[in-house]
């Protein structure tokens, strides 16, 4: 059994919720500012920062989850990393309320006057429309917490009692809760990102999010995981194997990006249909196909040359370091993807970086607020090892 | 000199701890030629025994790079030079359509390499080994763990070390015939 430990108030994570809470209260009246000049802009650049810190948090829910099926000393190590952040779910449920506001701004077919003018979005209309979106939205974020809040709950239940009936009790409920986020998720990214586009489908688009916020997670957890590495006894447990087992699943995860990616863009392009291929044409002119060339080296070429060596893997500094790159990556890689169904030209307004700065500064507050309600490690978890 | 008596002495473990701590100190005994044998890989036993080889890695890499130029350089002759065609009025160097072939071969001809520079730089097959002389050794497939000081060794002395293998308190040590 391991000892209870907790996250201690001088640690330089602890130390940092405060500058967090500065930081998103800021980045809040920003975003209200913002708001209040320019509507448009806010809401456009809130969707792409709300998905980008909702991704962290689902993706750890979803590698949450696959831990707790597959065991492992690596999934061990970092759960309550993945458990704090799945406990930001209810805060991230109420920042989505914002969005609520902005749908005839975000997306066409909530524009009574613009779907009266497009028989295709009178079609699609039994789908896409106000109503049934944000009881979607409702079901969504239902699943989630519910899953977030069992696995939770019985997690501390394991804390408490060292009942092996718990742990199958929380592998049983991943399994179902695994199908759930990948269906959920797929309708949600349909819903949020690609109705931007409501004339455009690819059916691979909710997997690329999925794939996304399972690296978002992983990178995020090597992130705090270095950390965490100066603050015993988590030394004897994020040992250089553990950023091994981390860095070989963000280089895999790195590779499938690029593998859905690639796959969605092969198909479009190949079929060169015109429904399909004004998507990537919006996205090859007018600056955008600088911040595709971008995310090529940012999201694959270099991450995965760098990631193929063991020694990077293999040390906290060079793997955070590569994680970080990667982070930036992925806020890029959703703004790449959301941002262009509204502007013709490349341009990052004040509003995008305040968005994403304030959204996150908020989050990372809430993370570290739940990290430091639980013990760091998990109890009883017949996994995990400390090495001396 | 006649051939040496013996090819060396195989002490057997049953668990990979112990092992790992018989290779530290025969390291720091001075010993140098001797290997371990175990039924699955022990990481830390290649640490221990300062097994260094990065050979294999390099050889994987530069078959990925050889596989995946080849691959790509193999559809951009066929289609470009050797037999053009027409496909739906795209450049006949469609990049984009020849990225999972590259892929493809890349992982092929690594995946090669891999298991032909594993076997030469292994020495494998190897029709006769000394160390199947020892009966115990067929243990080594299945759940004990071995460690053979080779006679090559400078320090090697039959008694000498067959003193030293028996304070590390194996399972049993044996004589490997050569």
């Amino acid at each position: 059994m391991t000892e209870s430990v907790r996250l201690a108030p001088d640690h330089r994570l602890s130390r940092l919720r405060r500058p967090a809470l500065v930081v998103g209260v800021v980045g809040a009246a920003a975003l209200l500012l913002g708001f209040a000049v320019s509507r448009e802009h806010f809401f456009q650049a809130y969707l792409v920062a709300y998905l980008f810190w909702l991704g962290i948090a689902l993706g750890c829910l979803a590698v949450l989850m696959i831990q707790h099926i597959t065991g492992g000393m690596w999934g061990a190590a970092v759960r309550r990393l993945l458990e704090s952040a799945t406990r930001t779910l209810p805060l991230l449920a109420l920042l989505f309320l914002p969005l609520t506001f902005g749908l005839g701004d975000l997306y066409e077919w909530a524009r009574p006057e613009a779907v009266a003018h497009d028989p295709i979005l009178q079609y699609k209309q039994l789908y896409l429309n106000v109503p049934f979106f944000l009881a979607r939205a409702v079901f969504y974020f239902a699943v989630w917490l519910v899953v977030a809040r069992l696995l939770n709950r019985w997690s501390l239940a394991q804390d408490a009692d060292d009942d092996p009936a718990i742990a199958i009790r929380m592998e049983n409920l991943s399994r179902g809760g695994l199908v759930l986020y990948g269906l959920t998720m797929t309708f949600a990214a349909v819903d949020w990102g690609m109705s931007l586009d409501p004339h455009w489908f690819s059916t691979i688009y909710g997997v690329i999010f999925m794939g996304g916020q399972v690296l978002s997670a992983f990178v995020f957890v090597i992130v705090v995981a270095a950390l965490l590495v100066d603050h015993p006894p988590l030394d004897g447990v994020f040992t250089a194997d553990r950023f091994h087992d981390l860095g070989k699943f963000m280089l895999g995860f790195v590779m499938l990006w690029a593998y859905f990616a690639l796959s969605q863009f092969l198909i479009i392009w190949a079929a060169n249909s015109p429904e399909e291929i004004p998507w990537y044409l919006r996205r090859m002119q007018g600056g955008w196909q600088y911040l595709g060339g971008a995310l090529l080296i940012l999201h694959f070429v270099l991450p995965f040359i760098v990631l193929l060596s063991r020694d990077v893997k293999r040390r906290a500094d060079t793997i955070a370091a590569v994680a970080s790159v990667v982070i930036v990556a992925r806020f890029l890689d959703l703004f790449w993807m959301l941002r262009p169904a509204s502007a013709v030209y490349l341009s990052m307004h004040w509003l995008d970086v305040a968005a994403v700065i304030g959204i996150g500064g908020i989050w990372m507050w809430a993370f570290v607020g739940q990290l430091a309600e639980r013990s760091l490690l998990p109890l009883h978890d017949p996994a995990l090892v400390i090495e001396r | 000199m006649s051939r040496p008596a013996l090819y060396g002495l195989l002490a057997e473990f049953t668990n990979p701890t112990d092992l790992v701590a018989a290779v530290h100190k025969a390291r720091e005994a001075g010993y140098r030629a001797m290997d371990a044998y175990t039924p699955y890989p022990v990481e830390e036993v290649a640490e221990a025994l300062h097994v260094h080889d990065r050979r294999l890695p390099l050889i994987v890499l530069i078959g990925g790079i050889v596989g995946g130029c080849a691959g790509y350089a193999l559809q951009f002759w066929t289609s470009t030079i050797d037999y053009p065609i027409n496909i739906g009025g795209r450049p006949l160097h469609s990049w984009p359509a020849f990225i999972p072939i590259t892929f493809e071969t890349t992982i092929l001809v690594a995946a090669i390499s891999a298991v032909l520079g594993m076997l030469a730089l292994n020495g494998l097959p190897t029709p006769y080994h000394p160390l199947f002389n020892a009966p115990r050794f067929a243990l080594a497939t299945d759940d004990r763990f071995f460690l053979c000081i080779e006679a090559t060794d400078a320090l090697f002395d039959e008694q000498e070390t067959l003193r030293f293998l028996q304070r590390l308190e194996p399972r049993s040590v044996s004589e490997v015939e050569p």
